[in-house]
């Protein structure tokens, strides 16, 4: 909004100066005030959005749901260097690793086991930060329901198959 | 054998269109409320969300019906039921339509014609301090009781300047039979402007009108349900059908109110194009919708103004109602005499 908008000046006078006839007279001032409140009941559009049928859009940068992403040859991406289970701040990231299969060449681990306890993470997108392969990521996608707990502690499969929110230049 | 019937027929019809009209004014003033404030407001329930007050009445009456055990249980169900009765009986003597002939007999369109109406209506009017003071006097509870002693003195406060108000406009009408004020109501100066008292007293209207929101505990003078002072006020303590029954008192007082500031100021039934001595179903039917038209208009009013201003502090409000409201309704009967005598 813009602040030199002449319904942002203070309404009432400063301290000291008496109130004009009008205002001491009330009358002119509340029609003034009615005639602002109809403008108002007028007026077609509403902030309302109605949130089922219509959605606001996501900003670029909301951290929702992890993914885990694959590479050009469609691997996990993630080396299993721990890096963003230890900046996790609420510990809800469990890796295990384990050895690459022999025609991997390019790396040693990968995560046999990748787990979020989605119900323990706060979303700060710390593990985003720290990763240095650019192998996790928080997608747009925040409709996070299910019914059971159990639903809501993620496994490798769940994380790799979770939207992405934007495609990024494959580093190799 | 229709002596007694149609009476009753009247009363019927008369407390169903009150009591069906509050659901729909809760509705539209939750939809005005919404729109006033760039919102959308209850459309979910039925079409444009008409199935709302429905779904709300629902909801209330299968609520727990809670009595605190600290309450004073007499009045405490007594209230609820007082604050509701003598709004409703205000519509006892309020003409809605014009006479008609049925069946080669003349029927009044009010349940009770009486000479005496104005009388009735202030005397019913001034009762219904008591279904709040003792809501909030039975609850037992600081909060209710303020709320409670707040309203005890801004209703007796404000019921002066409404009095006298009304005090001008009989004088220049000369009759206390509300059928004959609207009658003379009907007629027109000039051919063209209507003969509403509203413009032979507008002082007296605008006093009349600023009382009435405070007789009927509506914002801007709402003091004795604050929500941000009171907590609800006088029925913070109540749940459930008794709430409701606050709720529906209020409403039914708004639309009193809005009956009697139609039927004093605005014509009551008269509309340009009635022809208030004919006494044919079709334009008595023409007289009743045109009272039902502007209590409807005044009521919006109600609302829009509970939607644009904020509430008066206490010593604000009495100030208006003793130093301002008082003697100008005082100077206006003065003038009014002065202009009579003239």
């Amino acid at each position: 909004m813009d602040a030199a908008a002449p319904h942002d000046e203070p309404e009432s006078p400063p301290a000291g100066e008496k109130p004009s006839l009008s205002e001491e007279l009330y009358l002119p001032e509340i029609l003034k005030g009615l005639a602002t409140t109809f403008k108002h009941l007028i007026r077609p559009e509403k902030f309302t959005v109605e949130y089922p049928e219509k959605k606001k859009p996501i900003p670029q940068n909301f951290r929702g749901e992890h993914a885990l992403k694959r590479d050009a040859q469609g691997r996990v991406k993630c080396v299993a260097c721990f890096l963003c289970a230890t900046a996790c701040p609420s510990e809800c990231i469990h890796i295990t690793a384990g050895p690459t299969p022999p025609e991997w060449t390019d790396r040693e681990k990968y995560p046999t086991k990748f787990e979020i306890d989605m119900l323990r993470c706060i979303y700060c997108g710390m593990c985003e930060e720290a990763c240095p392969c650019d192998a996790i990521e928080l997608t747009s996608k925040f409709y996070q329901v299910s019914e059971t707990r159990e639903e809501k502690y993620f496994g490798k499969d769940t994380l790799l198959r979770q939207p992405m929110k934007r495609e990024y230049p494959d580093q190799g | 054998m229709y002596a007694f019937l149609i009476p009753l027929l009247k009363i019927v019809v008369v407390m169903a269109g009150l009591f069906g009209a509050v659901p729909v004014l809760v509705y539209f003033e939750r939809r005005i409320a919404a729109f006033i404030q760039d919102r959308l407001g209850p459309n979910r329930v039925g079409p444009m969300g008409l199935f709302q007050p429905l779904a709300d009445a629902i909801k209330m009456i299968f609520k727990e019906d809670i009595v605190p055990d600290h309450v004073d249980r007499v009045l405490y169900v007594l209230a609820p039921v007082l604050a509701f009765v003598p709004p409703a009986l205000a519509f006892a003597v309020i003409p809605f339509g014009h006479p008609i002939r049925l069946l080669g007999d003349r029927i009044d369109l009010a349940i009770a014609p009486a000479g005496m109406g104005v009388l009735f209506l202030l005397a019913v009017g001034s009762t219904s301090v008591y279904g709040i003071a003792f809501g909030g006097w039975a609850s037992n509870n600081k909060f209710s009781l303020l709320g409670g002693l707040r309203s005890s003195a801004q209703m007796i406060s404000y019921e002066i300047p409404l009095v006298l108000a009304l005090v001008a406009v009989l004088m220049t009408a000369g009759t206390l039979d509300l059928g004959r004020i609207v009658a003379q109501q009907a007629e027109f100066h000039l051919g063209i402007l209507p003969a509403w008292n509203l413009f032979h007293q507008p002082i007296a209207f605008l006093i009349f009108f600023i009382a009435a929101f405070a007789e009927t505990n509506r914002l801007p003078f709402d003091l004795p349900e604050c929500e941000p002072e009171l907590i609800g006020g006088y029925h913070t303590e109540y749940s459930s059908m008794k709430f409701a029954m606050f709720m529906m008192g209020e409403y039914v007082a708004m639309i009193s109110m809005s009956a009697l500031l139609v039927t004093f100021f605005l014509g009551g039934w008269s509309f340009p194009g009635i022809d208030p001595t004919s006494t044919a179903l079709l334009s008595g039917i023409a007289s009743v919708v045109a009272f039902a038209a502007k209590v409807a208009a005044v009521l919006f009013v109600f609302m829009w103004v509970r939607w644009t201003l904020p509430r008066f502090r206490y010593d604000q409000l009495m100030n208006l109602g003793w130093k301002v409201l008082i003697p100008l309704a005082l100077l206006n009967i003065m003038a009014t005499g002065v202009v009579g005598v003239a």
